[in-house]
């Protein structure tokens, strides 16, 4: 039987409200079935963390900067934390370097699994919905035991971290690096072997190499389009200069690749995990500048007692001198930027925050032209786009 | 193959400002008349895609500057660079050369740029708002004139 295809050209809205398009809007004009043009319609989640930054003191500012991307706050907390640094100068205690990466390496995992089980979501594969989101709770309690807030830890502050490990929390995180493991392998069988799962995937969204790098696409995104591109190796922060571990690369560039790259990297992870558990340094987590300025009192309640850092009163409103600094991070979903303006009061006078979801809006825009209607879905899962951190 | 120092004599080499502002990061002010050729330039050294569009207003002197951060991908010397891009308008004349005709990657930075500063950026094909709700009240948050109201739990005492 031959059937005739009438082409039907219209626009159709996918969002606000729609369970695949988060807190977006997706405005698309359609020829049959394939997407000609899209439209982004980000902004329902703004917050103004760059305007409200110019009216509040730095430290003030810690817990504003991790908003945005409720899960990857470790991330967004040390990119703000490192651009303060180098604009007032201050060093940081070895042991601290490795707590912050212990630290992001746990959140990492953490967002990579949420990212995955949204994957599964918006393919129709609920068990991979709920597996995500369980296995990420094991990470999220180590991030808990560790600095005391399930999501928006504040965790890092100028100079070092809030709190030292505990044998209990590396006892914590042997187990879940265990159970991970044994995790990945099911996910990879269940989840990523699935012959539906491959069909809307493979292929689907192809990004290629030179279309990434034009249109400035970042972090696994990036590397599954086949540029071994990572800020952790390019330009180390952190302990990371001497962590060994690898950055996974393909170069397919479809959904499939950005699928898996986010699993091979929480192997990764886990390994740096271990590293850091083995060598982690003696010392002190706080730079001595400022750790001279807890009163006597205070620090042995607090930091022989609980191994905790109150904050010295160098904090309440410090006045770095007139200057710019930028830094820039792997977060979960890419590199992360941040452009801190001083001119030597105790606001910053501009921060500039570039999220990876906001430089990946340009590029999802392109990747949706051409694909069809029923992969948009597939396009918007493999990306990890989350919303709220596009908006900030 | 160039590192950092070899890129800057270059750039140098073609009459243009650069400044070494620390380890790995490079600034270069120009006019903004230079700006797309000087981009141009840049982009043939290597530097293939934009970070950041960062606009500034400086209420005090009636001026709009404009950062473009610039980093690179494809070539290995580069990956750890950043070099910031600077230019700078009066706030009469609040327009600029847009850099989308040369780096694509600029288009997301300049139309967030354009709809909280009101700095025009000729030749960007979607000058639109894109954050903002569309019946927003009152011109340009990010201008220093833009004043929010504060509570006053955690602020200090106005000066």
């Amino acid at each position: 039987m031959e059937i005739d295809i009438v082409p039907v050209e219209g626009e159709l809205n996918v969002g606000p409200q729609h369970p695949g398009s988060g807190h977006m809007r997706i405005y698309v004009k359609l020829n049959g079935d394939i997407i000609e043009d899209a439209e982004l319609d980000v902004g329902y989640v703004h917050r103004a963390v760059e305007k409200l930054s110019e009216n509040r003191n730095y430290m003030h500012l810690i817990p504003l900067v991790e908003r945005p991307a409720i899960l990857d706050s470790i991330h967004m907390n040390l990119g703000y934390v490192m651009a303060v640094e180098k604009i007032i100068a201050t060093d940081v205690p070895e042991r601290a370097q490795y707590l912050r990466s212990f630290a992001a390496e746990v959140n990492r995992i953490a967002s990579h699994l949420y990212g995955l089980g949204i994957l599964g979501i918006f393919l129709g594969h609920s068990t991979a919905f709920m597996w995500g989101f369980g296995d990420r709770e094991v990470w999220v309690t180590i991030l808990e035991a560790l600095t005391g807030a399930r999501v928006t830890n504040s965790y890092i502050i100028p100079g070092g971290v809030r709190r030292d490990i505990s044998p209990a929390i590396m006892e914590m995180t042997k187990k879940a690096i265990d159970y991970t493991r044994r995790k990945l392998e099911d996910w990879r069988k269940i989840f990523f072997y699935n012959p539906t799962i491959r069909a809307r995937l493979e292929n689907v969204g192809v990004m290629t190499k030179e279309k990434a790098i034009e249109w400035g696409a970042v972090g696994p995104n990036l590397r599954a389009s086949g540029v071994p591109f990572d800020v952790r190796k390019d330009e180390p922060y952190a302990a990371y200069s001497s962590l060994d571990f690898e950055i996974p690369v393909y170069k397919e560039g479809d959904g499939l690749a950005r699928g898996l790259v986010r699993l091979d990297e929480m192997e990764q992870s886990m390994r740096i995990l271990e590293q850091i558990m083995k060598d982690l340094p003696e010392g002190n987590i706080l730079s001595d500048r400022f750790f001279k300025q807890i009163p006597p009192i205070r620090l042995k309640k607090y930091w022989e007692g609980q191994h905790r850092i109150v904050l010295p009163g160098y904090y309440a409103s410090f006045r770095p001198p007139k200057g710019e600094a930028s830094s820039r991070v792997e977060a979960a979903r890419g590199e992360l930027f941040y452009y801190l303006v001083s001119d030597g009061s105790p606001k910053p006078f501009r921060l500039r925050m570039i999220t990876p979801s906001y430089r990946m809006i340009y590029a999802f825009k392109q990747l949706l032209k051409g694909s069809r209607f029923a992969d948009l879905v597939s396009v918007y899962g493999s990306f990890d786009y989350f919303p709220p951190e596009a908006d900030r | 193959m160039t590192n950092l120092n070899d890129l800057m004599k270059e750039i140098q080499a073609s009459k243009i400002q650069v400044k070494m502002e620390s380890q790995n990061r490079l600034g270069i002010t120009v006019e903004k008349e230079k700006l797309r050729e000087v981009a141009s330039i840049l982009k043939s050294k290597g530097l293939d895609h934009v970070i950041s569009v960062t606009g500034m207003d400086y209420a005090e002197e009636s001026r709009f500057e404009v950062v473009y951060h610039l980093s690179s991908y494809s070539d290995k010397d580069l990956t750890s660079a950043i070099v910031a891009l600077r230019t700078s308008t009066k706030y009469e004349d609040p327009q600029i050369p847009s850099l989308y005709s040369v780096y694509e990657s600029a288009w997301t930075g300049e139309r967030e740029t354009y709809e909280m500063l009101g700095i025009f950026f000729e030749g960007n094909p979607d000058m639109r708002r894109m954050f903002l709700p569309e019946d927003f009240e009152g011109v340009y948050p990010l201008r220093k004139s833009f004043k929010i109201k504060l509570e006053g739990v955690f602020v200090d005492k106005p000066v």
